[in-house]
């Protein structure tokens, strides 16, 4: 029962139609537009939101669409990024990109030390370590009183300036800049995650995911490939924690419970995690949806859990899956991803 | 320093207890891992169902209201389990592993804000049945009746289900969907109602286990999410499938919690990590695990 390569979705190339060059440009030119579009701070802060999620669901894609390693321990980054940016902006040094690379490193060295012991498992046992080295951060941070706060969190996390001292600075108090300011940092580093990803280097990890096997008779050393993914997805994902913290001005340790990282999963399902771009379409349906659900009442939660489920029953490829298969299969008639297997 | 021989056995005592209540989730669990081969990402959520239904029974004024929910509570939570499983979960056998973990989030999510919908957000407190209400006392040591009661059932339900899985035709095909659900299917055996029955008892279990818990902690939405994580600890450290190892584990774990919390107060959950994770690490397959999922 092992997920195999009989899949009909596994074996579709992570570049849909949606990557193109078109649809990245009118997306892009959305994005840029939105703060005109929706004229509502409250709007802003929401689309804000839905970039740094964005992020966080491609990160999470690296491992899960990608190689196929179902990781339920992706809050970890969320957490210990942000954290960090709260930490060295709060008590070192107030700067922005000070922060964030705080927050990219310290994950990328967790991610690593982690990934050393999670990458030679495989299937549940890889998600039940994740999921155990998630659970052991978070009793740390719900604990550790004098560092993190404990369960209070850390409060009044700043938004520093940002531009060359004596020269002229940018402030970021304001939604619209703020907004601006994290449209550009994502959309880098989405960039170089698109980059990686059509690299020869994101080639073998599909490959990993299809046949491990085969691709170690190849003599391509899996494990290593398996950590350097472990550690690219862990990196960027604690780029999205350090924007998260300045973001909300407020953490605490819910951020690295596990349920935050079955949110992730889930973001990364409801767009698709056999597209490139499909992770942050589901990181904006879900927070979109929550926000809408919200209004009415309080139990988002159901509206969000049913939807998986049926999701989970009749679209297993998620949304933007779904439509892009669609639309591969009218343009070249049904056989999309079969050249994938030669 | 002076050895407090009542205050150990206290702290032994209670361990015992909570390790029973884990036992009850733990042990549905690793069947379910050990024959379908699904991780239930909503057992907790059948624990927490359970120990809501007892504190509704408990509204009645009449003192028989524990056994009532004792007996039907587990049999609704059950029957929620049948459809969960019959509806939702077996088209999914043949795919992915990825979606039925998904699928048990979903409901997870669901469950949780059903709960919340249903009894709302404040903390709730169900009473000790009449029949077990008091404390046992030897000389200077006394202990409430009600703990020792748990302490009791969890070996009993544990031979229960021994019996069960080893005497009973049922047990027989559990065992043998477990080995090899395709060759049992082949014999002609009806495959999927083994795995419907194998989700309902442990959703029987796992609700059992809340009610059971309900009257010694408080009742709360929530409570399912966490609970899964210890549950998965045991399992984990017995071996996924190994319905011993539940035990063994489950017990380590209440010992490590209630020993554990006097030498480090809230670092108690450190010890149990620090025993799992090389567990993971080393023995992936646990303690007692002999089947490879």
């Amino acid at each position: 029962m092992e997920g195999s390569s009989s899949n009909k979705f596994s074996i579709r190339r992570l570049t849909g139609s949606v990557t193109n060059r078109f649809g990245v440009t009118a997306l892009l030119a959305l994005a840029v537009l939105a703060p005109f579009l929706v004229q509502n701070d409250y709007y802003i802060q929401l689309c804000t939101e839905i970039l740094i999620a964005s992020l966080l669901a491609i990160s999470l894609n690296f491992l899960i669409g990608y190689t196929g390693l179902v990781s339920l321990g992706h809050a970890v980054y969320l957490g210990v990024g942000a954290y960090a940016f709260a930490l060295l902006t709060k008590n070192v040094y107030p700067s922005m990109w000070a922060g964030l690379i705080a927050a990219g490193a310290s994950c990328a060295l967790l991610a690593w030390f982690m990934g050393v012991f999670c990458v030679r498992l495989a299937g549940l046992y890889f998600a039940m370590l994740t999921l155990a080295f998630s659970q052991v951060v978070y009793t740390v941070a719900y604990y550790w009183r004098d560092v993190t706060g404990g369960d209070d969190g850390m409060l009044g996390i700043p938004k520093p300036e940002i531009g060359i001292p004596g020269a002229f600075s940018i402030s970021l108090e304001s939604f619209t800049n703020f907004y601006y300011f994290v449209l550009i940092i994502v959309a880098a580093l989405i960039f170089l995650a698109w980059k990686i990803a059509n690299s020869p280097f994101g080639r073998v990890l599909q490959a990993i995911r299809e046949n491990p096997e085969r691709v170690e008779f190849i003599g391509l050393p899996v494990h290593r490939y398996k950590l350097y993914a472990f550690i690219i997805a862990g990196t960027l994902g604690g780029f999205a924690g350090g924007l998260y913290s300045t973001f909300q001005g407020y953490i605490s340790p819910d951020l690295l419970y596990w349920t935050q990282s079955g949110e992730i999963v889930l973001m990364t399902i409801l767009g698709g995690m056999y597209s490139f771009l499909g992770p942050a379409f589901g990181a904006g349906m879900l927070l979109f949806i929550r926000d809408t659900v919200l209004n009415f009442m309080e139990y988002w939660r159901i509206v969000v859990g049913g939807i998986l489920v049926l999701l989970v029953l009749f679209l297993p490829g998620g949304i933007l899956g779904f439509f892009e298969g669609w639309a591969s299969r009218l343009s070249i008639g049904g056989n999309d991803g079969d050249d994938a297997r030669s | 320093m002076e050895l407090d021989v009542s205050f150990w056995l206290t702290q032994f005592l209670n361990g015992l207890a909570n390790a029973m209540v884990l036992f009850l989730i733990a042990s549905g669990l690793t069947i379910l891992l050990g024959v379908l081969g699904v991780l239930n990402l909503a057992h907790g959520s059948f624990y927490m169902l359970g120990a809501f239904l007892i504190f509704s029974s408990s509204i009645i004024k009449n003192p028989s209201w524990f056994w009532v929910g004792l007996l039907f509570a587990p049999l609704v939570v059950a029957g929620f389990g049948t459809i969960i499983e019959a509806f939702c979960l077996r088209p999914l056998y043949g795919r992915e592993r990825l979606y039925t973990l998904l699928l048990t989030y979903g409901f997870t999510l669901i469950l949780d804000d059903l709960v919340l919908l249903i009894w709302g957000r404040d903390y709730k407190s169900v009473p000790i049945p009449a029949l077990f209400e008091g404390r046992l006392t030897i000389g200077d040591f006394s202990y409430p009746v009600y703990f020792l009661f748990i302490i009791a059932v969890g070996p009993l339900l544990g031979v229960f289900l021994w019996f069960i899985l080893n005497r009973t035709n049922f047990g027989k095909l559990i065992r043998a969907a477990a080995t090899d659900s395709e060759m049992l299917d082949a014999l002609g055996v009806n495959v999927n109602r083994v795995f419907t029955g194998v989700f309902a008892l442990g959703a029987w279990l796992a609700s059992l286990g809340g009610i059971l818990a309900a009257p010694m902690r408080s009742v709360e939405p929530g409570m399912g999410v966490e609970i899964i994580i210890e549950s998965f600890i045991v399992v984990i450290i017995g071996g996924m499938g190994s319905y011993l190892g539940a035990f063994v584990g489950a017990v380590l774990i209440g010992m490590l919690k209630a020993f554990g919390i006097e030498i480090l107060e809230n670092f108690a959950m450190i010890f149990i990590y620090a025993l799992v994770l090389p567990i993971l690490i080393l023995r992936p397959r646990g303690l007692f695990g002999e089947t490879t999922i």
